[in-house]
């Protein structure tokens, strides 16, 4: 298609304008990915080298920040928290979420707006003034220090990101392609799971990245609402700003890495399916 | 179901769940912004507002979203439009660019601070190349400016991913026909960009710039960092008081000032973006 | 439907999971203490290793207090014993800490034990580890001390000069300062700057020695590296080379010392007019009224207090015994150089020693907020001196008047309330 436009103007334009294109985005690549080379150069390096000047641009590959972090007890544990709670926030967040999602996008209802409100409310009010009495009901409900309470804390806090970008997705899509299901035979429901749902996958993907980043790496809920199941970011990431730079980093890097792994798991499904979209 | 229950019935988890963990945690903190002790007052958030450093933090805050928050939106734009015209190793760059989601505000702080402290990357790399020939303070004081400069980049880089991945789910959605039928017509791309895609993506826009202006509000560990005591925001005031001077009613007060300029730029955001029912065609 | 279902389902399953772990928990010990990953795990595996069953957690300020008063309001809880520093226990509500008295362990020092009072007439924790401040400097520096200037006995003069021969052949500013969000700058002027110019914190100010003190703090901050006000744990611009000399707490210095002995020296805060002013840092063991497992606490702060775990203690933390201990001779390097400062201050001629502030409550905070505000005023925003210390002073009488503290050392006893002259 880009070949099309491209035909249209002179040809030394049509190279330069190509050029400036690879380059912007090897630019934009090199942008996000040289701070994390850095962590990466400092995770790798020993502790004399993270605080020498100037600072080496290649890793001397010293293992020492990382083998700290193997030997600490709990490390394994406290990853198996992390996944199950950011699992759990991932799952429901959707499943309360997207339905949400399409009411607003679908439907002009009364109290609409006051909804909406309430959506907007629970991401602009900081969450460690409400962990308090969150964390006394829990204490008086028996949800203390239990993977599943944290995803509920967790969940709340992604809520917002689910029903806002499902709404937007749902928004994209035309009314009258589920209309003309509707007349081929379709329910509301199986309109909905066979078209809609497909074409909002990427939504859905993209929702599922903001749950699963955002438990993972909260800190404070986690910090007061688990003892014996903490997370690893409660375990690792709340103490890191006052130990030696050296582990500082090394913690930095173990955090990020599931979190990058996962992002790479799914990054396929936050494309539409250019078969359905292009109809 | 009918039509009519039909939305509500949809929005009942969610407003049941949000309910229980947030509006009734929300109810009982905003109730301490109310009160000093017995009865109702507006004490608190006269204390707040009078501390000499409100002004200050109020201002460093919103300079910091109006510095931010449009950079990021055109980055956003920018990339999201690149990925999707991109034929060779689109996921690949994608990915890439969304390496900044997984990284925790705190654990950013510190990388950014690695290459800005007076031994860190940048001037590692300034002296290597000849420029300076003694490493620069960046974060001096003396300095606000670069302090500044230094906090919107380190915000820039960690938080474009954000809304890069909703434009990105959203731009897909765009029919490929409009463009096509565009070209043909012989409209310039920018043109396309302007008349087709920016409309057509309204929706995913609001949703990104919504989330992000309220991020934005609540900056905290980025600067923290990087600006340590010299650049106060309002979200590092509210945990002073909560957990340093043990003010919790002080600390709500504060809380619900944030709150109350989220929602009023929220409601502008949803006002200019106003996304019509369904995609009109 | 069947999601609610599931999930109400889920949650009484793992309550009924809760509820069957909690009898055979461990004893969790909440900390705000011993934080860095290299300390909280040198406190598991050495200092706890012999007292069976316990789950050492520190944790920051915040999440530390949102728990504990969470468990207070809960009523029930799982915190068994607290580990924090006496600010953090004065600002509690003495009802809701269990009376330690019977216990029958206490510091070797009667000044720390009533302070753990806490102003009632039993023990509300009991002292568990001491440190202080002090001053640590690249041997670099050391050509430049000013002439006829011994470094175990600075004066503020000497150490200005020594700044400014520093910066002035270096090219850079070279002290260093805590003044970092998480710095500890405000301990500094309670008890290092004030007790030194004015031999007071609380009535002299305002005094016209506050204000040569304040005087020379901005001489000495012309000198200063700029960044200091990212700085927070000195060890990092000491190993990093950022800052040649610099004033921070004993234990936020020891990795400098650790990793390179040779390279670093300790002494002592430096002199004013009004002596050698310094103050100590305490940290006591407490039990929640909420702890579950009332007799493994109390056991827990039993151990803690024993000759050898005080020892491992201070190998782990640098936080140094409060009971009479003997000293090995096999101690890492930065409790060997950090314990030779403190006793070379404590022992100066000219010592002025001041006591942790008390009788503040919960207005610890705004108390340490008067001084850091100051300092933001006059030192970063160039406001001047009497003015602002005249405006602060309101503050300050205010929290005074509010809390009805009475003085404490270098400042003359007071009845009731402390006044600001």
């Amino acid at each position: 298609m880009s070949d099309a436009t491209a035909d249209a103007v002179a040809p030394d334009t049509r190279a330069t304008g190509r050029y400036l294109y690879i380059a912007s985005v090897v630019f934009l690549c090199a942008w996000v990915i040289v701070p994390i080379y850095f962590l990466l150069i400092n995770t790798l390096s020993s502790p004399e080298t993270v605080n020498s000047f100037p600072k080496p641009f290649w890793p001397e590959f010293d293992l020492g920040s990382l083998t700290f972090f193997a030997g600490f007890a709990g490390m394994l544990t406290a990853l198996k928290n992390s996944v199950i709670v950011a699992a759990m926030t991932m799952v429901m967040s959707i499943l309360i979420g997207a339905p949400a999602g399409y009411a607003l996008s679908r439907f002009e209802f009364p109290g609409k707006g006051l909804f909406r409100l309430l959506i907007l409310l629970t991401r602009a009010f900081p969450l460690p003034l409400l962990a308090l009495p969150l964390a006394v009901m829990f204490i008086q409900t028996g949800l203390d220090d239990t993977a599943f309470g944290l995803a509920l804390v967790h969940t709340t806090l992604a809520i917002p990101f689910a029903v806002l970008i499902t709404f937007s997705l749902f928004s994209g899509i035309p009314m009258e392609l589920e209309e003309a299901a509707w007349t081929l035979g379709c329910t509301r429901l199986t309109a909905f799971t066979k078209v809609v749902l497909p074409l909002i996958l990427p939504g859905i993907t993209a929702s599922a990245i903001f749950a699963f980043v955002i438990s993972w790496n909260e800190v404070f809920a986690a910090a007061v609402l688990t003892i014996e199941n903490r997370t690893l970011t409660a375990f690792l990431l709340q103490n890191l700003d006052t130990s030696p730079l050296h582990l500082k980093f090394a913690g930095g890097f173990i955090l990020v890495v599931p979190a990058l792994i996962f992002i790479f798991a799914v990054r396929k499904y936050l494309f539409a399916m250019w078969g359905i979209a292009n109809r | 179901m009918n039509a009519r229950i039909l939305p509500y019935v949809l929005i009942l988890p969610v407003t049941l769940f949000l309910c229980l963990f947030f509006l009734y945690p929300f109810v009982l903190v905003s109730k301490q912004a109310f009160s000093t002790g017995a009865g109702f007052t507006l004490d608190n958030f006269r204390e707040v507002v009078s501390y000499w450093k409100f002004p200050i933090s109020m201002q460093n805050t919103l300079l910091l979203a109006a510095a931010v928050v449009p950079v990021q939106l055109a980055l956003a734009l920018l990339m999201a439009t690149m990925v999707n015209r991109m034929q060779k190793g689109r996921d690949i760059v994608l990915y890439i660019w969304t390496i900044p989601l997984g990284i925790s505000d705190l654990a950013a702080g510190i990388i950014w601070l690695a290459i800005f402290e007076q031994s860190g990357f940048l001037n590692s790399m300034m002296s290597g190349l000849g420029i300076v020939d003694q490493p620069v303070n960046f974060l001096s004081y003396t300095h606000p400016g670069i302090v500044f400069l230094a906090i919107a980049l380190a915000e820039i880089w960690r938080a474009t991913a954000i809304m890069l991945v909703i434009l990105v789910a959203g731009i897909g959605l765009i029919p490929k026909e409009y463009c096509e039928a565009a070209e043909v017509f012989g409209a310039s791309p920018w043109k396309r960009f302007t008349r087709i895609t920016l409309p057509m993506l309204r929706p995913s826009l609001q949703t990104a710039l919504v989330l992000r202006v309220i991020l934005a509000f609540e900056i905290f560990a980025v600067v923290a960092a990087l600006g340590g005591t010299l650049f106060p925001v309002l979200m590092g005031e509210t945990y002073a008081y909560q957990f340093d001077l043990l003010n919790s009613g002080a600390a709500a007060a504060m809380a619900l000032i944030i709150l109350a300029i989220s929602i009023g730029f929220t409601l502008v955001i949803l006002r200019v973006l106003r996304v019509p029912k369904g995609a009109t065609i | 439907m069947t999601l609610r279902v599931k999930i109400a389902g889920a949650m009484s399953g793992l309550a009924v999971l809760v509820g069957a772990t909690v009898v055979q928990a461990d004893v969790l010990f909440w900390s705000t203490q011993a934080k860095p990953v290299e300390e909280a795990q040198a406190m598991r595996e050495k200092v706890l290793a012999g007292a069976e069953g316990v789950d050492y957690q520190p944790n920051d300020p915040g999440p530390w207090l949102t728990r504990l008063n969470a468990e207070l309001q809960a009523g029930s809880g799982a915190i068994g014993v607290l580990g924090a520093l006496h600010g953090d226990f004065s600002a509690m509500d003495p009802d809701n800490l269990v009376d330690l008295d019977e216990l029958g362990v206490n510091a070797a020092s009667n000044t720390f034990n009533s302070l753990a009072q806490l102003g009632t007439d039993k023990s509300q924790y009991i002292p568990w580890m001491q440190a202080s401040y002090i001053m640590a400097a690249n041997k670099e520096a050391l050509p430049y001390l000013p002439d006829g200037a011994d470094i175990d006995a600075l004066t503020y003069d000497q150490l200005i000069a020594w700044a400014a021969n520093v910066h002035e052949s270096t090219g850079s500013p070279k002290f260093g300062f805590p003044a970092g969000p998480k710095g500890l700058k405000h301990r500094f002027f309670q008890g290092y700057l004030y007790p030194s110019y004015t031999n007071g914190v609380v009535r002299t100010f305002a005094s016209p020695e506050a204000v040569t003190a304040w005087e020379k703090f901005a001489e000495l901050w012309e000198h200063t590296n700029p960044a200091s006000t990212n700085f927070s744990f000195l060890q990092e611009q000491l190993l990093s080379g950022d800052a040649w000399i610099v004033f921070d707490h004993t234990s936020r210095l020891a990795q400098a010392f650790n990793e390179r002995p040779d390279d670093f020296v300790a002494f002592p805060a430096p002199a004013g007019p009004a002596g050698r002013g310094f103050m100590p840092v305490i940290a006591g063991v407490a039990i929640p009224k909420t702890a579950p497992d009332m007799e493994a606490a109390k056991n827990l702060v039993q151990y803690m207090m024993t000759p050898e775990t005080q020892i491992a203690t201070l190998r782990a933390t640098n936080f140094f015994p409060v009971v009479d201990v003997e000293l090995p001779d096999d101690l890492p390097p930065s409790v060997q150089a950090a314990g030779a400062a403190v006793a070379k201050m404590s022992g100066a001629p000219d010592a002025n020693p001041g006591l942790l502030p008390a009788g503040l409550g919960d207005k610890g905070g705004d108390f340490n907020r008067v001084f850091v505000d100051t300092f933001e005023r006059i030192i970063l925003a160039r406001q001047p001196i009497e003015a602002v210390l005249e405006d602060q002073k309101k503050r300050l009488a205010a929290i005074m008047e509010e809390t009805g503290a009475p003085c404490w050392a270098p400042d003359a006893p007071s009845e009731g309330a402390c006044p600001v002259e």
